[in-house]
């Protein structure tokens, strides 16, 4: 039976802190409505984050939370995991703490194929400490420290995780919210490293910085810019410019790693000490 | 439209929609993206519906939402979103 939202809510905490239109809230409730779908206990659920805007997610949910260090939130996750497998275990970063300060541990979780499901809000600034370019700022864009336009290249996380090991990547957006929904879902269910990438929205430090001045336009722009994965392959570089491509990119299955490690230790158990 | 602590509700004979005055920021999302063009702008920038018939129930506004701030509900008391 569903249930109303506010059932997972540490309601106390609200009005959240996040800005008015931050993309945030929009994940949480995707994320909120995924759980419920798939009817989860939320005492089964581990819910951790790292430093940033979305960071403060694990203050609003009434779940087993932890609110650790910038970029380490995988880290933790992991011992969590290997702690107690039978976790439910969710990692909440931004774009700066996923791919900058936890950019190693992102890759690593990866390639690990660790059970856990990193939802990556990707608002494309740091917003929290005032607008600073982070690694998946496009080039070309603008921010408090690129005042002249971003010089470098972004990461593309859909072919980060990918390459490094992840059993499954999506990418979804705060505009196409059924589906994103039916993305982070998929994910959650998957056994193994699964990834989803959210393009969202900062109206404060990032739209404002890109001619973008309210949450309204800025999810227009993202609405506009999102192309689906059977168009994008039949686009030209050219077309592809300032687009970014929405969907599913992996699914597969392979070993995961706390099940590997439980047969080392059924194996290191088997043998008698000193033969 | 009644009253229940900071939320305010809007019914006809087949849809409720609740709007939390307290937790919404006036975004302006639900006012934009809505399809059928049902809710409009109270002096503050919150929401209200002007036009509660033409809702279809479609819950994108609540599904929107960054703050948990409009609920959308058949009159039954069955969830549609």
């Amino acid at each position: 039976m569903k249930r109303d939202i506010e059932y997972y809510l540490r309601r106390e905490a609200f009005p959240h802190i996040w800005c008015a239109g931050c993309g945030n809230g929009i994940v949480l409730g995707a994320i909120l409505r995924a759980i419920d779908d798939l009817q989860w206990d939320k005492n089964e659920i581990a819910m951790i984050s790292g430093i940033g805007c979305s960071s403060r997610i694990t203050g609003y949910v009434d779940f087993c939370t932890m609110n650790t260090t910038h970029g380490r939130a995988l880290p933790f996750a992991t011992g969590i995991k290997m702690a107690n497998p039978e976790m439910k275990v969710i990692v909440v970063m931004g774009d700066g703490d996923c791919s900058a300060i936890g950019g190693n541990h992102f890759i690593h979780a990866a390639r690990r194929n660790i059970d856990l499901t990193a939802i990556i809000v990707n608002n494309m600034i740091y917003g929290m400490t005032g607008g600073q370019y982070s690694p998946l700022t496009p080039s070309g864009r603008f921010g408090t420290t690129a005042p002249y336009g971003n010089i470098d290249q972004s990461f593309d996380l859909v072919k980060l995780a990918t390459a490094a090991g992840a059993s499954y990547v999506a990418r979804g957006t705060v505009y196409h919210i059924r589906p994103l929904i039916s993305l982070i879902k998929k994910a959650f269910n998957k056994k193994g490293f699964s990834v989803v990438e959210i393009i969202s929205d900062c109206p404060i430090s990032y739209g404002k910085m890109n001619r973008m001045q309210s949450a309204p336009e800025m999810l227009k722009w993202i609405r506009d810019s999102a192309v689906s994965s059977k168009v994008w392959e039949n686009l030209s570089e050219e077309e592809k410019k300032d687009k970014y491509v929405i969907g599913e990119f992996l699914d597969v299955e392979k070993p995961e790693y706390t099940e590997l490690y439980a047969m080392v230790v059924e194996r290191a158990q088997k043998l008698e000490v000193g033969k | 439209m009644e009253k229940e602590g900071s939320k305010e509700i809007y019914q006809n004979n087949s849809v409720k929609i609740t709007v939390d005055k307290e937790w919404c920021k006036a975004c302006g999302i639900c006012l934009e993206f809505c399809p059928q063009k049902v809710l409009a702008a109270d002096e503050g920038g919150k929401p209200y519906p002007v036009n509660l018939s033409a809702c279809t129930r479609c819950g994108l506004c609540e599904l929107r939402c960054p703050d948990f701030a409009i609920t959308v509900e058949g009159v039954e008391g069955k969830k549609d979103v």
